[in-house]
């Protein structure tokens, strides 16, 4: 019992640093209508609902029932999903398991975050372990910092090279209206922004936003039914680690590794930087944009800066990275993902106005979080 | 549409929790508390040794079965000096910035440890250099992380 599975319909707010004209019913509702409307369909159409958000950022514990007027949930079948950052694309992939069984037809998946609501440090230091890890662990930045520091020495990386992808995102999410940050910013501003967490500056890092996003995903029959051009699911992956951040391997992003080779091998993908079209990468800070893009098969490790300077994964380059601008632009964290799943979608049905690659067939969107994990979803024109 | 004024509901929560370390953390704690010693443990079947010990290997899932002392010395395999000023959760106070965040692989051991580094200089540190342990004093101790006052860097030339 399974079927195929497309997403026929994409919400968002407009991600701003606080939203302090709605509460976070209200902000889920806003991502809620705007989805409904893309795909043109009422609650009445949706058969089950899928919603997340980060642990411990609002307070709010059962987000599931305390959301339910704003997700429409009202009377149907409901389930709260968290899994660190990586909280919006396991909600993308548990909404494609929800349709894909066939227990359920059209399902409507909800990432969300107000972050001004949030002490984001303090709530992400509360994932580590407490008696081993939590007295040292520092956060989200210093954690990815660490890594940086490894990538730099091993590969002779510069903190400029890491530089020029924030200016690509930046660049890109100017044609973004949802985004949260919209003006382009040059190597030298990232350079002499403030040293936040060495070698991680305050331009190198997602911002910290209020947002939230919205997916329809339906069967293979509904689809066709009710989207001209559905963005079919191809494959999904999916690899968590570990318990203590000290049992993490700074030098490699292995979880990146096994998952794209799964997904890659399932359907028979041999060169990804010819064969995918766009990619929205889950990428929390500049440093990811080289050293996971070279996990993903792109080039050999420590090559990546070239991708960067002859602009290969700018928007008129071989493959476009974020249209969006990505990460770097919004960072409303339950949403994150899924909105990585969302904008990868539009781009597939050809709805990403001021944004849109020309004929895109493969769109990767990426999920990242807790010990360095990775979720993938591979989204196509065609179902099979 | 006319600007109306918006409000905010603030409110500050404590929240006191009690973690059982169980009996691997503990042994390694009061090995710390009371011996200034770092007990680590291996798995039988990948052969890697864990610190802190636990009672299984994830990628394994089997118990490690043979306690291992490990030396208070080793690299720092990676690092960021912290310059961001947050709310520490665990004493609801700021904690205080620059510091060195740090990943220690003790000699002998293959996961690392996660701790402070006392030097704040990028440019005195890089990934490999050697580090060691420096204690609190006998009396200080009382069973947790924190009994390591921080990694120093050795004197001896790092690699």
């Amino acid at each position: 019992m399974s079927q195929r599975v497309g997403i026929i319909g994409f919400g968002q707010t407009y991600h701003r640093s606080r939203r302090d004209d709605v509460n976070g019913v209200e902000l889920i509702n806003e991502a809620v209508r705007a989805a409904l409307e893309d795909a043109e369909l009422t609650i009445d159409d949706i058969d089950a609902v899928v919603i997340g958000n980060m642990d411990h950022f609002e307070a709010v514990n059962y987000v599931d029932t305390w959301s339910v007027d704003g997700s429409g949930a009202w009377m149907k079948p409901l389930i709260k999903l968290t899994t660190g950052g990586t909280t919006g694309s396991t909600l993308g992939i548990a909404g494609y398991h929800h349709t894909a069984s066939e227990l359920f037809d059209v399902v409507l998946v909800i990432g969300w975050e107000k972050n001004s609501e949030s002490d984001t440090t303090g709530a992400i230091i509360t994932c580590s372990d407490p008696i081993f890890d939590r007295f040292s662990f520092s956060g989200a930045l210093p954690g990815l910092a660490v890594e940086a520091s490894t990538y730099m020495k091993r590969y002779g990386i510069t903190e400029e090279d890491a530089a020029l992808v924030t200016v690509r995102d930046r660049e890109h999410g100017a044609n973004n209206p949802y985004a949260q940050l919209q003006k382009p910013v040059t190597v030298e501003e990232v350079m002499q922004s403030p040293m936040l967490s060495w070698p991680v500056k305050l331009l190198d890092i997602c911002p910290r936003s209020d947002g939230a996003a919205a997916v329809i995903f339906a069967g293979e029959q509904k689809a066709k039914k009710l989207s001209p051009r559905p963005a079919w699911v191809l494959s999904t992956a999916v690899r968590h680690s570990h318990s203590y951040f000290g049992d993490i391997n700074y030098e490699e992003i292995h979880t990146m590794q096994e998952a794209v080779k799964e997904l890659y091998k399932n359907v028979g993908i041999k060169e990804p930087l010819k064969e995918l079209d766009v990619v929205e990468l889950y990428q929390p800070y500049s440093f990811a944009g080289l050293k996971w893009i070279e996990a993903m098969g792109l080039c050999k490790p420590g090559e990546s800066p070239r991708l960067l300077r002859d602009k290969v994964t700018h928007m008129d380059g071989e493959l476009p990275f974020n249209p969006s601008g990505g990460v770097i632009c919004t960072n409303c964290i339950g949403a994150t993902g899924l909105l990585r799943i969302g904008e990868a979608a539009l781009q597939v049905m050809g709805r990403a106005p001021g944004r849109q690659v020309p004929d895109v067939n493969l769109a990767l969107s990426t999920g990242f979080g807790g010990a360095y994990w990775t979720d993938l979803m591979l989204l196509g024109s065609r179902p099979w | 549409m006319e600007k109306s004024e918006l409000l905010h509901l603030q409110v500050v929560v404590e929240l006191p929790y009690r973690w059982a370390a169980g009996r691997n953390g503990s042994l390694m704690l009061k090995a710390l508390r009371d011996e200034k010693k770092i007990i680590g443990n291996r798995c039988p079947e990948c052969r890697k040794v864990y610190v802190p010990p636990r009672a299984v290997c994830g990628p394994c899932f089997i118990a490690p079965d043979e306690t291992v002392e490990l030396p208070a010395t080793g690299i720092l395999a990676g690092y960021s000096v912290v310059n961001y000023p947050f709310i520490d959760p665990e004493t609801g106070e700021k904690r205080p910035v620059p510091y060195t965040y740090g990943y220690i692989q003790l000699d002998g051991c293959d996961s690392y440890l996660s701790h402070f580094v006392n030097e704040t200089d990028p440019a005195r540190l890089s990934p490999g250099l050697r580090v060691e342990a420096v204690f609190k004093p006998d009396g200080e101790r009382v069973g947790q992380m924190q009994d390591i006052l921080h990694f120093k860097v050795s004197e001896e030339k790092g690699g």
